[in-house]
C-alpha cells in the first residue's frame, strides 16, 4: 500500500493524495451515515488522464478502489474500503461542450447535476432531478441511475446519457457511445447507467438534454387519508394526464415538513398531494383543470394552487425538506427505496401502518406516487440500546411487504451496502449469477467497488467457455467445423 | 424448434450448446440479418402469451414470442398502448423488435425499446434462465440486462419473457405538415421544431425525389389546436404546403413502412444532420428530433452514402444476402473488447450467430 500511495502522489500530486487521518474522516460515508469506513488513501485526480493512472497503479498493484462524486448517495455506494483507494471525482467540474441546437452537453464527471440545467437555461433544460441535485454529480448520478421528482414523466439518467468515456478496471480509457443514439454494438451504455461504480468510473459524460417546457402549474391537495390522495394518484393517471410530478406525504411527514418549510401546510391533515403539470400552455391548463376536479371528487376540500413561481417554490421546498426535517421529531432515522405497483399504493400503506404499530415506532411516509417509490422514514433513538436493530428490521420487512407487492428493494438510491443482504429476496440464484457475468466481462479482478451490489463476494474466474477461438483461427489459418 | 415454456427453451439451449450447434434465434422471422448460416432455428413463436397486462399500473409481461400487433389490441381494449411503432408487420414479436431495438415514430416522445422495458428474462447456452428488472416502472435494484439484450440480435442468449411499460392511448391525433426542396431550409426548420416544447409525440422527416416535408404528429385533446399552432411556425421558418391533418394514422403507416425495404441503411446522427443525409441522394424517413435516419438506396451505392456521413455509424438494416456480412458500423474498438467479453461470459457455449455480429463478435 505504501508504495501505490507514492505512485498516486506522483499521479495526482501531493495536495490531491490524502493520507492523514483527518482528511481522510471527510470521506468515510457518502449519504448514507450508519456506514463509515475510513479509505486507506483518496485521491483527486483533476483530470481523465490522472483517473486512468490511478486505476492502472491500483490494477498493478491488485488494490480495490472506490468512486465517489459527491457522497450524496444514500445506499452506502461509496462507502470507502479500510485497505482501498478512493477516487474522488470532485475536481473534475468542467462543463466541456454546449451543442443546444443538437440537444447535447459534455461534462466531467464532478459537475453537479443542477449545473448542467443552469448551463442550457432557459429554453433547455436537463431532466434527472434527484433531490440532491444542488450538490449530486452527474458521475454519481451515472452510477446509481437517478431519477428524482420528475422522472415520471421524463425517465431517469439512464434515458439521457448517449456517451461516456469511462476507465475499465484494468486502467483501459474506454468510450460507449457518444453524441449520437444507437451506437452500433451492445448497449454498453445501458449496462453502465445503474452499475453502483462496480464497472468503471466515468471521466466524460454525454448528456441530452430537452427544450424546457412552455409553462408549469403546481398544486398542493390535502386529504383526510393516504388512502384517499393514493385514489387521486391512481385517477389522475388512469386518465390519461402524464404529470411531470405526483408528490405524496403523509400526516407525519407534513407536520415534520411545516414545522421547517412555514408554508402554511394544515398540520393534522392526513395526506398532501403534490401535483405538477408541464408542458405546452394549452394543454396544461385543461389538464390541470381535470386534476383539481379528480382531487375535489376524491375528497379534498383543500386544493391550493401555486399563483407564481414563488409559491411554487415554497411547495417544493416543503416536499423536499421532508428528510431533513425528520430530524426534528426524530434523532434518527432510516429512509427506504421501495417501489410497488401503483395500485397496491392503499394496501402497502396500511401494511406499514400496521408494522409500524407492531414495532412501537414512527414510520413517516413520502413519496414519488406516479411510479409507486415509496420512501418511507422509519425513526428511532440511536441512544436507546437495540432500537438502531429494531428500526433496521422494521426497514426490511416494509421491503417485504413491497416485494410481496410485486415491486423491487430499490427505485432511486441504489443497492450499494445497504440493500445487498436484500437481493436474494428479489433475484434468485440464476438470476445473481447472470448479474455476475456481467460484471466480470467488465472488472475480472473484481478491483471496482467490491462488497456492494451482490449479497455475497464472488470470483470471477476463467471464462466458463466450452469453446475458444484458437489462435490460428483467429488469425483465419485455420476453421473449426 | 419451437419450444413452448421458458424452462424447455433453456433445457433447449442447454442441449445446444454442449453439442457446439449454432442457434439461430427467431421471433416472427420478420427482420433477417448477417450473414446468411446454417444452424437450428430456435422459435419463440411457442411462447407467444400476454401474461400479465396491469391495467392501473401501466404495465404488461409478454412471452417474447407474442406478436406486437396482437398485444397493441389487448392494451388498446383499455385505452392503453406499448409506445413502440415499428415498421408495421403482423407477425413482428416483442421478443423480436426487442433483440433488433426496432422502433418507429414515437420513439420522439417515449424514447425506444431501452426506455419502455422494465424487465427481462432470459435463457443462456448454459442452460441458466435469468431475470433482471421487475415490473414496476422504477427500479434500479441490479444490473440493466434487460437494456444489454435490447438490440444485442439475439447474440447473447434467447430473450423469453419481457416486461414493458404502457402508456395511454391519446384521445386524438393530429399531423401538421410543412414541406420544402432546400434540405438546408428543411434541416433549419427541423432543429428549431425540435428545440421547441412542443410536446410533439413524433417530429419526423420524409425526404424523397428531391423534395421533403416535416411531420409533426400531435397526441392529446388539444391536438389539433396544437397542429395549428405548429402550422403557424412552420410558415415563419419558410416551409411550404403547409397543413393540419387530422385523419392521420395513414400518413403515419407510410413512414413507418419506409423503415424497411430491400436495402436500407439506418443513420445514427445528429439534428443537425438532417440537410447531409437529404443530399446523399436517398430515399429517407427519420426521426428529425432525435438525428436517426433511414436510407433507402441501391445496393450498389452504400460504400459511397457510407463514406460521404463519415464517421456516423451506419447500420445495414435490409440488404441483399451479399451485403449482409458488411452490415455494422465499427465501434470504438476499446468498447469492442469490452462487448467480446460480455459475448464470452453471456454464451460461454458461443452458439449464438458467432461471428455475426459487431466486430466479428
Amino acid at each position: 500500500m505504501r508504495e501505490l500511495i507514492g505512485r498516486l502522489r506522483d499521479i495526482v500530486g501531493d495536495e490531491w493524495c490524502l493520507t492523514a487521518e483527518h482528511d481522510l474522516r471527510t470521506y468515510e460515508s457518502d449519504g448514507l451515515l450508519q456506514y463509515a469506513a475510513t479509505p486507506g488513501v483518496a485521491v483527486l485526480p483533476g483530470t481523465a488522464e490522472q483517473v486512468q493512472a490511478c486505476v492502472r497503479a491500483c490494477a498493478e498493484a491488485e488494490v480495490p478502489w472506490v468512486a465517489r462524486g459527491s457522497g450524496s448517495g444514500l445506499s452506502g455506494g461509496a462507502l470507502p474500503l479500510t485497505e482501498g483507494v478512493l477516487i474522488v471525482t470532485s475536481r473534475m467540474k468542467r462543463i466541456l461542450e454546449i451543442d443546444l441546437p443538437n440537444q447535447r452537453v459534455c461534462v466531467e464527471p464532478g459537475v453537479t447535476n443542477i449545473s448542467v440545467s443552469s448551463a442550457v437555461a432557459p429554453d433547455f433544460f436537463y431532466p434527472p432531478d434527484p433531490s440532491s441535485q444542488i450538490v449530486c454529480s452527474i458521475g454519481g448520478n451515472v452510477a446509481e441511475n437517478s431519477g428524482g421528482a420528475h422522472c415520471f414523466k421524463y425517465g431517469f439518467t439512464t434515458n439521457y446519457v448517449c456517451g461516456l468515456e469511462i476507465v475499465l478496471p484494468d486502467g483501459e480509457l474506454v468510450t460507449l457511445g457518444g453524441r449520437e443514439l444507437d451506437p452500433p454494438g451492445y448497449d454498453l451504455l445501458g449496462a453502465f447507467v445503474g452499475s453502483e461504480g462496480t464497472l468503471g468510473i466515468a471521466t466524460k459524460v454525454w448528456l441530452r438534454v430537452m427544450p424546457a417546457p412552455e409553462t408549469v402549474k403546481t398544486l398542493v391537495a390535502f386529504f383526510d387519508s393516504t388512502h384517499a390522495a393514493g385514489e387521486a394518484v391512481s385517477e389522475i393517471v388512469q386518465s390519461g394526464v402524464v404529470p411531470g410530478a405526483i408528490e405524496m406525504m403523509d400526516k407525519v411527514a407534513i407536520e415534520a415538513s411545516e414545522q421547517m418549510a412555514h408554508a402554511g401546510y394544515p398540520v393534522g391533515r392526513g395526506a398532501a398531494l403534490l401535483v405538477e403539470l408541464d408542458g405546452a400552455e394549452r394543454e396544461c391548463e385543461t389538464r390541470f383543470e381535470e386534476v383539481v376536479a379528480v382531487c375535489e371528487r376524491c375528497g379534498s376540500d383543500d386544493v391550493r394552487v401555486a399563483r407564481d413561481e414563488a409559491e411554487r417554490q415554497l411547495f417544493w421546498k416543503t416536499r423536499k425538506a421532508a428528510f431533513p426535517a425528520m430530524g426534528r421529531i426524530s434523532p434518527n432515522y432510516f429512509v427506504q427505496d421501495g417501489v410497488i405497483p401503483r395500485t397496491k399504493l392503499p394496501e402497502v400503506l396500511e401494511a406499514i401502518d400496521a408494522l409500524a404499530q407492531e414495532y412501537g415506532m414512527i414510520v413517516a411516509n413520502v413519496f414519488h406516487a406516479g411510479d409507486g417509490n415509496l420512501h418511507p422514514l422509519v425513526c428511532f433513538d440511536g441512544r436507546n440500546e437495540g432500537e438502531a436493530e429494531r428500526a433496521e428490521e422494521l426497514s426490511g420487512r416494509i421491503l417485504d411487504a413491497c416485494l410481496e407487492a410485486g415491486g423491487s428493494i430499490t427505485g432511486e438510491h441504489g443497492v450499494g451496502v445497504d440493500k445487498k443482504k436484500h437481493m436474494p429476496k428479489m433475484f434468485s440464484e440464476p438470476d445473481l449469477d447472470a448479474f455476475q457475468r456481467l460484471r466480470c466481462a467488465w472488472d475480472p479482478a473484481g478491483l471496482a467497488n467490491p462488497g456492494k451490489v451482490m449479497p455475497t463476494p464472488r470470483l470471477c474466474g476463467e471464462v466458463p467457455g466450452v469453446y475458444r477461438q484458437h489462435p490460428l483461427e483467429a488469425a483465419g489459418l485455420a476453421e473449426r467445423f | 424448434m419451437k419450444p413452448g415454456t421458458a424452462e424447455d427453451a433453456a433445457a433447449l439451449l442447454k442441449t445446444l450448446g454442449e453439442e457446439g450447434r449454432t442457434v439461430v434465434p427467431r421471433g416472427g422471422g420478420t427482420k433477417p440479418w448477417g450473414p446468411p448460416g446454417e444452424g437450428a432455428v430456435v422459435e419463440t413463436t411457442g411462447l407467444a402469451r400476454l401474461l400479465e397486462h396491469n391495467v392501473g399500473d401501466f404495465t404488461a409481461i409478454l412471452e417474447a414470442g407474442a406478436p406486437l400487433a396482437d398485444a397493441q389490441a389487448a392494451f388498446e381494449a383499455e385505452g392503453q398502448m406499448l409506445a413502440l411503432d415499428p415498421a408495421l408487420n403482423d407477425r413482428a414479436t416483442i421478443g423480436g423488435i426487442m433483440a433488433t431495438a426496432d422502433s418507429g415514430p414515437l420513439r420522439h416522445r417515449y424514447g425506444g425499446m431501452r426506455d419502455l422495458v422494465v424487465g427481462a428474462t432470459v435463457a443462456l447456452s448454459d442452460g441458466t434462465l435469468a431475470k433482471s428488472g421487475g415490473k414496476v416502472i422504477k427500479n434500479v435494484a441490479g444490473y440493466d440486462l434487460a437494456k444489454l439484450f435490447t438490440g444485442s440480435y439475439g447474440t447473447l442468449g434467447l430473450i423469453v419473457r419481457v416486461a414493458v411499460r404502457l402508456h395511454p392511448l391519446p384521445p386524438r391525433t393530429a399531423t401538421a405538415i410543412g414541406a420544402s426542396d432546400d434540405p438546408d431550409v428543411l434541416g433549419a426548420a427541423a432543429t428549431d421544431l425540435a428545440s421547441h416544447p412542443l410536446e410533439a409525440d413524433s417530429l419526423d422527416v420524409d425526404w424523397r425525389d428531391g423534395t421533403g416535408r416535416l411531420l409533426v404528429r400531435f397526441g392529446s385533446a388539444a391536438a389539433d389546436q396544437q397542429a395549428a399552432a405548429t402550422v403557424a411556425r412552420m410558415e415563419d421558418l419558410g416551409l411550404e404546403e403547409r397543413a393540419v391533418v387530422e385523419d392521420d394514422d395513414e400518413l403515419w403507416m407510410a413512414q413507418r413502412v419506409r423503415q424497411r425495404g430491400a436495402c436500407v441503411l439506418k443513420v445514427s446522427g445528429r439534428i443537425g444532420d438532417l440537410p447531409a443525409v437529404c443530399r446523399t441522394g436517398a430515399d429517407v424517413v427519420g426521426r428529425a428530433g432525435l438525428g436517426l435516419f433511414w436510407l433507402a438506396l441501391d445496393p450498389a451505392d452504400v460504400a459511397g452514402v457510407r463514406a460521404a456521413l463519415a464517421p456516423r455509424a451506419c447500420t445495414l438494416l435490409d440488404a441483399p444476402p451479399e451485403l449482409r456480412e458488411h452490415a455494422w458500423a465499427d465501434p470504438d474498438p476499446g468498447a469492442l473488447a469490452v462487448m467480446a467479453r460480455v459475448k464470452e461470459r453471456f454464451d460461454p457455449a458461443r452458439i449464438f450467430r458467432p461471428g455475426a455480429f459487431v466486430g466479428g463478435i
